[in-house]
């Protein structure tokens, strides 16, 4: 399903929590929806879902208005918190969640066997969800989010409160889903919007930020890249002077890594400047120790775009 | 109206899995059954007479504290919880959760009723009962309790917490119960009219004596749409 929103504003009281954000989502993408806690990201999933309504702006499914027709049985919701019937057993809560999105009752059973499959809740699927671990709530969660097959997916940081290997497998189950469906999902790990999403959206005190590919966000805010590379041979000034000549190299600072000097070379000439280092010391006689080529972190992109002031 | 009785069917059955409904029953039929069998002076042996005026008399009590009981939790464990959010991103709407609560509860309050026919074989068996008069009091019964449900789930609406949806619900079951009356005995004209008609009393006594008139059931029923109202516009609002 393909999502456009157009001037989402939503104000809270005094406060603006939504301030005019504007962007599309193509149909199976999937989306990384970022900023700091507070930024607007749930609030802008629940308008979205529908639960709550925009004070201006709209969003079109597929071209239609959500004002128009409803489409809340097209969407699967995962909400922040999780919230689940504590007091019902899994397989109840999955086929009540199927019933409510109007799954034809002669399907639900089948629906019901493939989410325990699928979200991997075999050994647990008589209990309460009471007696349910976080991660297999988590998973209860996602499988009633998408038990009526649902379009498009809205997760609202299904991986918190994880631990490393759950995180790793509901990854993995959202990139799985993710191939058929378009997902939305927020979240302030940023490896983890690498690792599973197409698209970045960074939201920042309910304005839009950002919106582009991870790679690109990257080579946005470098511009420049950095080389650290260590040289034996030759004294330290004729290292620093030999590798200031090189065209590519804008800058040479020199640094001290566990008592062995070092040189931090900006450039912008890509893979050119490491060839040129290399070509440069075969030249000297010199004998180069150590090259690494240093990425800027999405950390640090992130960082840059919603630091105060 | 399919979606009613899903939430509804999910309601009762929910409520039928925790101890504390089993007490609430046992305490519900304790009370009423005490009152009508054992009490002495004033129950059924006393008056001598083969009719359940006494059960009717007492269960508009035991009602009174029952209904709030079970009401309590409907809403305002949703809104805690944020279970309210799940049901609501999906396809239903929120009259439909209301109506669904409603109905859940006047099913659970009708299972307690079932119970009490025993009650009504059992005075049967012992003279000659008016069949009539019961059926209208059980009417009544009803009618009561759809206005006691409806009060019950606009109180869970507007609180997160479960005791003050029951303290609430109890306070504006008061206010028609005794207020309303007492006031409508010292006020005259239009606004004595008004408060006599609020009074709860007044009606539920006029279809105890065997008498179910539309107003009654009217007054009733308004009651019950009002609480569901204003459930469902404090369930929008709050979200």
């Amino acid at each position: 399903m393909q999502v456009q929103i157009r001037n989402l504003v939503k104000s809270y009281g005094e406060q603006r929590a939504v301030d005019g954000i504007s962007f599309e989502i193509r149909r199976g993408e999937i989306v990384g929806f970022l900023g700091p806690n507070g930024a607007g990201k749930t609030t802008t999933m629940k308008i979205i879902t529908g639960y709550l309504k925009p004070d201006a702006g709209e969003v079109r499914f597929d071209g239609v208005s959500s004002m128009e027709r409803d489409f809340r049985h097209k969407i699967g919701y995962l909400p922040e918190t999780n919230p689940l019937y504590t007091d019902m057993p899994v397989i109840d809560y999955l086929k009540l969640s199927a019933r409510l999105q109007d799954v034809p009752e002669s399907e639900i059973p089948a629906r019901v066997r493939k989410m325990i499959e699928v979200c991997g809740l075999g050994d647990e699927k008589h209990k309460t969800i009471g007696e349910l671990s976080k991660g297999y709530r988590q998973r209860v969660g996602l499988a009633q989010a998408i038990i009526h097959d649902p379009e498009l997916l809205i997760l609202d940081e299904p991986t918190s409160g994880l631990d490393p290997n759950q995180i790793v497998e509901i990854r993995q189950l959202i990139r799985e889903i993710g191939k058929t469906k378009t997902v939305i999902l927020s979240t302030h790990i940023l490896p983890e919007v690498e690792a599973t999403c197409d698209r970045i959206i960074i939201i920042h005190r309910g304005k839009l930020v950002a919106d582009s590919t991870a790679g690109d966000l990257r080579r946005q805010a470098e511009g420049k890249s950095l080389l650290t590379v260590r040289i034996e041979g030759g004294t330290s000034e004729e290292q620093r002077s030999a590798l200031g000549r090189i065209s590519s190299v804008q800058g040479v600072e020199s640094v001290m890594e566990g008592g062995v000097q070092k040189w931090k070379l900006e450039h912008e000439g890509g893979d050119d400047t490491a060839a040129e280092v290399f070509d440069l010391c075969v030249q000297r006689g010199w004998k180069l120790l150590e090259m690494v080529p240093q990425q800027q972190k999405l950390e640090d992109v992130f960082r840059a775009l919603t630091m105060e002031n | 109206m399919k979606k009613v009785w899903i939430i509804a069917r999910r309601e009762v059955e929910s409520y039928f899995s925790s101890l504390a409904a089993y007490v609430l029953l046992v305490l519900f039929l304790g009370f009423t059954g005490f009152f009508t069998w054992l009490r002495g002076n004033g129950d059924i042996f006393f008056r001598k007479q083969a009719d359940l005026e006494v059960f009717f008399a007492i269960a508009m009590w035991t009602l009174f504290f029952f209904i709030p009981a079970v009401t309590m939790r409907m809403l305002a464990e949703e809104r805690r919880s944020g279970t309210i959010e799940m049901l609501l991103t999906k396809k239903v709407q929120t009259w439909q959760v209301v109506v669904g609560k409603f109905l859940a509860t006047m099913l659970i309050v009708a299972a307690a009723l079932l119970l009490t026919l025993i009650y009504y074989y059992s005075v049967s068996r012992l003279g000659n009962i008016d069949h009539g008069a019961t059926i209208s009091g059980y009417i009544g019964l009803l009618l009561l309790s759809a206005a006691y449900a409806g009060i019950g789930i606009f109180a869970s609406s507007i609180s997160k917490n479960q005791i003050v949806a029951f303290l609430i619900a109890i306070s504006i079951g008061i206010l028609f119960q005794f207020i309303a009356g007492i006031l409508a005995s010292d006020a005259t004209g239009v606004v004595g009219d008004l408060l006599a008609y609020l009074d709860i009393n007044r009606h539920y006594q006029n279809i105890q004596r065997g008498v179910v008139d539309t107003r009654d059931v009217l007054y009733f029923l308004s009651l019950a749409a009002m609480g569901l109202l204003w459930a469902d516009y404090f369930i929008e609002r709050k979200k």
